[in-house]
């Protein structure tokens, strides 16, 4: 009879959905409870520092120029050791569609996405961000990773003297 | 009878604390809907507002009155202010007849915990779950709408299709006790609830009444993702809250009338019998929700296959039955 196979499949569903009352919910109370993201969740944006605890950002606007959503702006300016360096940099987060792709242009590692969530603002001027806002203390992704050991050479070292970099060729020695 | 002042004092106090009753449970009922739907799908449900949630009920009205109360410029205006009443007040109406505790000795005097004992109850109950199809139909048919249209449309042919399987299910329960009086039907079932008696007609009636509230797997009328909300997609504000509010206070007069006619009322050893009542009917409402949480809509055949070809034959064969055996006892 099909009618009966109906009602045992229709107890079955009720069985089932009755057991899931007593099962914990999945639901995680937002404000007071939060979920630790992932490490290489794209999260907000950080600028990070060197190993020496210096900027690492260059002020080379690739970050800018990648941004689908032109959401990064920012103006170069040179320091008296002639390293480059961001004067300003801001980031308009009620802009930014945390693509990730800012972090993946930046040859410094200077910029980078934070498993940190975002936090609401009631005010849309709020959710711009200045480079004090943005600049963290820490390295970030790469913890030893120093952009100047590896190039940048002749402004701070001799050339060669980078520890993956061989001394360069004297050509006068190859002369027959 | 003549009707003194200390009767005319009492009704009115009955029909107040009736009215306060019905309205906070169907408030709650929403409530419990859901949280308890909630917690099927492993979710919290609503625990904001108050702790667990409790004044939810009173913010939901507070958004409702606030919310602006649109009409339609191509609606039928009369109606269309006419049809959420008409789908309220039946279902409020039928709370007249439905007794909820045996007969209290108050002050010396006998007190009936029901407004009206009518000696046509379940007559005076069929009629007014027919006048219910008129909100469905004419709020749909007032609105202009053709989703509201259509809603209504399948509401009315819903709702006359069960009503005749529920009434056919009744049959049975008025041949047992051998009266039309819900009170009477009660005092019947002092031995024994119906339900052993009438398995078949219980099963039939509980198929009939979710169809005659338009829930879940018989929620054609209203059919979110096919009709946005079916007859009542025009309405905003209190005037959908009166629907609404409906709808719930149908499911606690259907829960109480299934627990009356099959589970023997408020009858029930130890507890007292208005705690029995609104256990019964707790868990009535419980089982309403969740079916709810578990069942998918029926499609339109299917749902006129299972009223016209299964339901109505087997309460006819059902009382076929019930009076052989009544005959033959």
């Amino acid at each position: 009879m099909p009618i009966l196979n109906d009602i045992k499949e229709i107890l079955t569903g009720l069985s089932i959905t009755f057991r899931h009352i007593f099962r914990k919910p999945v639901t995680v109370q937002f404000p007071e409870e939060r979920r630790v993201m992932p490490e290489r969740f794209r999260g907000s944006i950080v600028l990070t520092r060197d190993p020496d605890g210096a900027e690492r950002c260059v002020a080379c606007y690739l970050c800018s120029g990648a941004c689908p959503v032109d959401c990064i702006s920012m103006a170069a300016a040179e320091g008296e050791n002639g390293r480059r360096y961001a004067a300003w940099f801001r980031i308009n987060f009620s802009r930014c569609i945390l693509c990730g792709m800012c972090a993946e242009a930046c040859p410094t590692l200077a910029i980078q996405m934070s498993p940190e969530m975002f936090h609401c603002k009631r005010q849309v001027m709020d959710m711009i961000y200045e480079k004090e806002d943005l600049l963290i203390d820490g390295t970030g992704k790469d913890p030893n990773y120093n952009f100047y050991r590896h190039a940048g050479t002749g402004v701070v070292q001799p050339r060669g003297s980078s520890p993956g970099e061989q001394a360069p060729a004297d050509p006068r020695s190859l002369l027959p | 009878m003549i009707w003194t002042a200390t009767d005319i004092a009492l009704m009115i106090g009955k029909i107040v604390l009736l009215y306060a009753i019905i309205l906070t449970g169907a408030a709650y009922l929403v409530l419990a809907e859901r949280r308890i739907l909630g917690f099927l799908q492993d979710r919290i449900g609503p625990n904001r507002v108050g702790p667990f949630g409790l004044l939810q009920p009173l913010a939901d009205v507070i958004k409702m009155i606030t919310k602006e109360d649109m009409i339609p410029k191509a609606a039928d205006r009369l109606l269309f202010s006419m049809a959420p009443a008409m789908a309220a007040i039946p279902a409020i109406l039928t709370f007249a007849i439905i007794p909820v505790g045996a007969p209290l000795q108050l002050f010396g005097r006998q007190v009936n915990l029901q407004i009206a004992d009518l000696n046509v109850g379940v007559l005076f109950f069929m009629a007014l779950s027919s006048v219910a199809v008129y909100g469905v139909a004419l709020g749909g048919w007032a609105s202009n709408s053709k989703y509201a249209l259509l809603g209504s449309i399948r509401g009315l042919s819903q709702l006359i299709s069960y009503e005749l399987s529920m009434g056919l299910s009744l049959v049975p329960v008025v041949m047992l006790s051998k009266s039309l009086s819900l009170a009477d039907i009660v005092n019947a079932q002092a031995d024994m609830p119906f339900i052993v008696y009438q398995p078949v007609a219980f099963l039939i009636f509980l198929v009939s009444i979710l169809a005659e509230c338009r829930r879940i797997p018989f929620d054609l009328p209203e059919a979110e993702g096919e009709l946005v909300a079916g007859f009542h997609t025009e309405y905003s504000g209190m005037r959908f809250g009166l629907f609404f509010v409906g709808e719930y206070i149908n499911i606690i007069s259907l829960s109480s009338l299934a627990s009356l006619f099959f589970l023997g009322g408020w009858r029930g050893p130890l507890l007292p019998p208005i705690v029995w009542f609104f256990i019964k009917v707790g868990l009535f409402s419980f089982l309403f929700i969740w079916v709810r949480g578990t069942l998918p809509r029926l499609r339109y055949d299917q749902l006129m296959h299972l009223g016209w070809k299964f339901l109505t034959p087997l309460a006819l064969l059902n009382i076929l039955v019930t009076g052989w055996w009544l005959a033959l006892r």
